[in-house]
């Protein structure tokens, strides 16, 4: 028989260092495919079975998925930016300046964070009107819903507080009316207003806090949260298809 | 030995003790997070704002300082001085002479030269500060110290 790439695939998954690697091993058998899933770190968080309907484009429309990549993409390209950007008033201005006009494809990677910025948010609204026309935030996905709106309250901080990180006008203004908005919360209004501007007003402290919960903070606390989002799908009985189920998870006493 | 459900035994009495440091050790670290997030010295500017000698401004005159944020005005009856931050949500007003108006960009709050809202969502008039003339003949204006409304300086 001639040499196939099917068979280099099959020799390549049965040398040492591939099944060192990856524990599943070789085969197509229904338990190796299952392994594959559930042995893998990444891939674990889906089920390994699931229902075809659950895969169609239709279900979904992919929303989740592409809130996932819209996350994925800010995440590559912010770190990038961040090699260029100073949080500090004299200077991140002209960073943000310099990455438009002096950095090798600096324009492309503000420009792509920006506008998947903005898909981001218009996906994870999308993703949750889909959900909610579908009911399928209804029990056993009632707690998942609710990471869910937490997630869109993240999502929605993040893009805030990166608002005021290329500090010019719009930034500065934008963030002054927000933390306003902000301190008409009943009693600590104030209070938190100006722990989070870390000042009276939008100076230096408040770029640098800024510049710390939208690199660090929310990314980390989103990034967490996403990953239980994903686990709960599978464990609350994998995507919602609209047929009658029987309750996911243990049984009450 | 059989034991009641009264006595104290030593696992229980440690995992109160276990409890307890760790109840005391978050209740710590919560004043010192909020003290540690509170700065103690901000090196922001100074309330206090010198706009010069009272003769730079005209009688029945309205002179906007963008750097301090606020109109000094000569009116008849005296001097006085607003603040140029909108009530509504703390925008830059700036003063329209052709309208005769105080108008806000953001959300279209306008005022008229004493401060009064004539339109817009504002919930309070423009603030008037407090002024006054120091040794060497200049106005001051102490942005952090509101004055009640038609609290005019002759000088």
């Amino acid at each position: 028989m001639p040499p196939t790439i099917e068979g280099y695939w099959n020799d390549l998954r049965s040398t040492k260092v591939w099944r060192s690697v990856f524990r599943s091993g070789t085969g197509t058998s229904t338990l190796h495919r299952a392994l594959a899933v559930q042995q893998n770190v990444f891939l674990h968080l889906a089920s390994v079975k699931m229902r075809r309907r659950s895969l169609a484009f239709s279900a979904t429309w992919y929303l989740g998925t592409m809130s996932l990549a819209t996350f994925l993409i800010l995440t590559a390209t912010g770190i990038l930016l961040m090699l260029y950007y100073h949080p500090s008033v004299p200077q991140a201005y002209a960073d943000m300046k310099d990455l438009q006009f002096v950095v090798s494809a600096g324009v492309f990677l503000r420009n792509l964070h920006r506008w998947s910025a903005h898909a981001m948010v218009f996906l994870v609204f999308a993703h949750m009107f889909k959900v909610f026309y579908r009911g399928a935030y209804r029990p056993p996905r009632e707690f998942n819903w609710v990471i869910g709106v937490i997630l869109l309250i993240l999502t929605l901080f993040l893009s805030y507080t990166g608002y005021l990180l290329p500090w010019d006008q719009l930034a500065f203004w934008a963030i002054t009316v927000g933390a306003n908005i902000m301190s008409a919360v009943p009693v600590m209004g104030r209070k938190v207003r100006f722990l989070m501007l870390g000042g009276n007003t939008v100076n230096a402290n408040a770029l640098l806090r800024f510049y710390v919960l939208h690199c660090v903070i929310l990314p980390l606390v989103a990034g967490l949260l996403i990953a239980i989002h994903f686990w709960r799908i599978r464990k609350d009985g994998g995507l919602h298809t609209g047929q009658v189920e029987t309750p996911a998870g243990a049984p009450n006493e | 030995m059989e034991q009641s459900k009264d006595d104290v035994t030593r696992r229980g009495s440690f995992i109160k003790i276990g409890i307890g440091s760790l109840a005391v050790a978050g209740c710590g670290a919560a004043v010192f997070g909020y003290q540690f997030l509170s700065p103690n010295v901000l090196y922001e500017p100074s309330p206090i704002a010198n706009v010069g000698k009272p003769d730079r401004f005209p009688p029945d005159s309205v002179t906007v300082d963008l750097v301090a944020g606020i109109y000094i005005m000569h009116a008849a009856e005296g001097f006085y001085a607003l603040t140029a931050t909108c009530t509504h949500l703390g925008c830059l007003t700036a003063w329209k002479p052709d309208l005769n108006i105080i108008a806000c960009p953001c959300h279209g709050s306008k005022f008229n030269r004493r401060g009064v809202k004539i339109d817009g969502p504002a919930p309070r008039p423009l603030a008037w500060l407090k002024v006054w003339v120091n040794d060497e003949g200049d106005l001051l204006v102490d942005r952090s110290t509101p004055v009640p409304q038609d609290h005019f300086v002759r000088v």
